[in-house]
């Protein structure tokens, strides 16, 4: 019979219709500034800095391997020093322009010292198109507490990576003194 | 076809040139047609492109091997896995990498999930062009989005997954990766059906799309064309069957084949394709083995992009994407840098037949021909 087709392919959107109302499955759908959808453990966005206990010993030793392997080239560093020109394991610059980055996650693979990792934030909408998105060293600072809540199984393996680390080179030091 | 007059009136006509995009919402981007109309007839078309050019090509030129793969998910976006697949396979081909058992069986399963996320999103804007505004791309979204959120779970994003790496992949799957794929796999034939249903037996689509655009087999063989628009045609081929790379020659499928190679045709493949699709998943997800995701060497690769220096030499590592062919042509000179990088994107390849298709149809009908075609803009400009 001629257009069972048609009726048929309104029966579905029908169907569809008012399973909207009863199943979970047919509403997928939430309200987004109310309701969020939980974030996955490995989504990532834009990249922050981590620092352990105070904000002024971060782990970044500013050795510019990130903004070397960068794809887009959106970090930039610049060495600190101290009052004699002494180079100095800190960054005094640590720039991420967020309008250039784009979110591949390349920097946290590469740095070898768990400094830099992808960060959950999203809502970071300005009105300024250059200054406002490039995110100094300041704004980009966040605790290791911050890292282990948005990331609780990576933080356990980078942890354990770094208490062994930090054994390895200790003792050493320790030994002279006692 | 040339469109004549059948009883010409004494008065004279005049053909009219239309400029269709880059700004017309049926172009699926950025892409432009000019099309000269005899009335409502086509008589000549002419397609430009390059308004989305990003110089992909040049750029990978100035940066190390790796640097590249989040650039290649921005190629066809819909599909970024299967674009990482095929960059990853050429370079390993370059340096003669192995990848592990299980990696082999991560990248096939991302890839054919990637095959399901592309044919049913283009099978909801082909119908979207043919008029069934938004319904069934909504329906299709809503079974996309399932399998993204698997993309994002294990990869970290939706659609810039930048999940391959040479040697084999960035991260393990989840711990929840295996059952919940399973779900969505086990319950997409019952929308696959739906999804039929709502449009395929459709009078009205059947009278638009059948015998129009018809592209016959030795056209499209001679113009290069792949995947399942070649397959339409009636040709039976398959990259997966026919190279058998990474480990497809493992998997039982079928390679489903058109008949006339009208629109309608190229709709009914892509559905045949994803019911394919789902057989080699289930196949995949049944046999997939425990053991590393990446190899040693690939690993501190990953890690150290600066020390990653293929030997000299050229390769080109081609797999059978969504799309069709898609190729990566890639010369070393033994350095951090590739010396030259040359994409074979299908989507840009199976664009140049859309003049052949379009003569002699009316102008409505160029549109859910080049929907058929399946292009996506950041592929065919690069």
């Amino acid at each position: 019979m001629f257009g069972l087709g048609v009726l048929k392919g309104m029966w579905v959107t029908f169907k569809n219709f008012v399973l909207s109302y009863f199943s979970k499955d047919h509403l997928v759908t939430v309200q987004y500034p109310e309701e969020k959808i939980p974030e996955k453990e490995r989504f990532r966005n834009f990249p922050f800095l981590i620092y352990d206990d105070k904000p002024e010993d971060l782990r970044c030793v500013s050795c510019d391997i990130c903004a070397k392997e960068c794809p887009p080239k959106c970090i930039t560093i610049v060495r600190d020093s101290d009052a004699q020109g002494k180079p100095l394991k800190r960054p005094k610059v640590f720039d991420i322009d967020f309008s250039i980055c784009m979110n591949c996650g390349i920097c946290e693979e590469v740095c070898p010292f768990d400094a830099i990792f992808m960060d959950h934030e999203f809502e970071i909408a300005e009105f300024g198109r250059f200054e406002d998105l490039n995110y100094h060293k300041e704004d980009l600072l966040k605790s290791n507490e911050y890292f282990a809540k948005i990331r609780p199984q990576d933080v356990a393996r980078i942890d354990a990576k770094r208490r062994e680390k930090t054994k390895k080179t200790e003792p050493p030091q320790t030994t002279p003194t006692t | 076809m040339q469109y004549e007059l059948k009883d010409a009136p004494a008065f004279e006509t005049q053909t009219l040139e239309v400029s269709l995009g880059p700004q017309h919402p049926s172009t699926h981007g950025v892409f432009r047609m000019n099309v000269v109309l005899d009335g409502e007839t086509i008589v000549k078309l002419k397609p430009v492109m390059g308004y989305l050019h990003r110089n992909h090509e040049k750029l990978a030129e100035n940066m190390t091997w790796l640097g590249s793969m989040p650039y290649t998910d921005r190629l066809d976006y819909i599909c970024s896995m299967t674009n990482n697949f095929a960059y990853a396979l050429a370079v390993e081909k370059l340096a003669n990498l192995e990848v592990p058992e299980r990696a082999q069986y991560i990248r096939v399963i991302m890839a054919e999930l990637t095959r399901l996320v592309n044919h049913t999103l283009l099978i909801g804007f082909l119908l979207n062009d043919l008029g069934a505004f938004f319904t069934p791309v909504l329906y299709a979204f809503r079974e996309r989005e399932k399998i993204l959120d698997l993309f994002e779970a294990v990869a970290g994003s939706r659609m810039m997954c930048n999940y391959l790496r040479f040697g084999g992949v960035k991260v393990d799957l989840t711990s929840d990766f295996i059952p919940r794929a399973r779900q969505i796999i086990n319950k997409y034939p019952k929308f696959l059906d739906e999804f039929e249903k709502l449009l395929s037996e459709n009078e009205i689509l059947m009278a638009r799309c059948q015998n129009v655009g018809v592209l016959p087999k030795e056209l499209a063989i001679n113009a290069g064309i792949s995947g399942p628009m070649l397959r339409a045609s009636g040709v039976p081929y398959d990259i997966r069957k026919v190279d058998g790379y990474s480990i497809y020659n493992r998997f039982k499928f079928r390679v489903p084949i058109g008949e006339k190679g009208d629109v309608y045709d190229r709709y009914y493949v892509r559905i045949l394709e994803m019911r394919e699709s789902i057989k080699i998943l289930d196949q995949a997800i049944k046999e997939i083995p425990d053991g590393e995701f990446i190899t040693k060497e690939g690993g501190v690769g990953a890690r150290a992009p600066r020390n990653f220096k293929p030997p000299k030499g050229d390769a080109y590592g081609r797999i059978e994407a969504p799309k069709g062919e898609l190729g990566f042509y890639l010369v070393s000179d033994g350095t951090v840098k590739p010396y030259r990088y040359h994409v074979r994107p299908p989507s840009f390849i199976n664009l140049t037949i859309l003049e052949d298709m379009c003569l002699g149809q009316k102008v409505a009908d160029a549109i859910i021909i080049l929907g058929s075609i399946d292009i996506v803009l950041g592929e065919v400009d690069r």
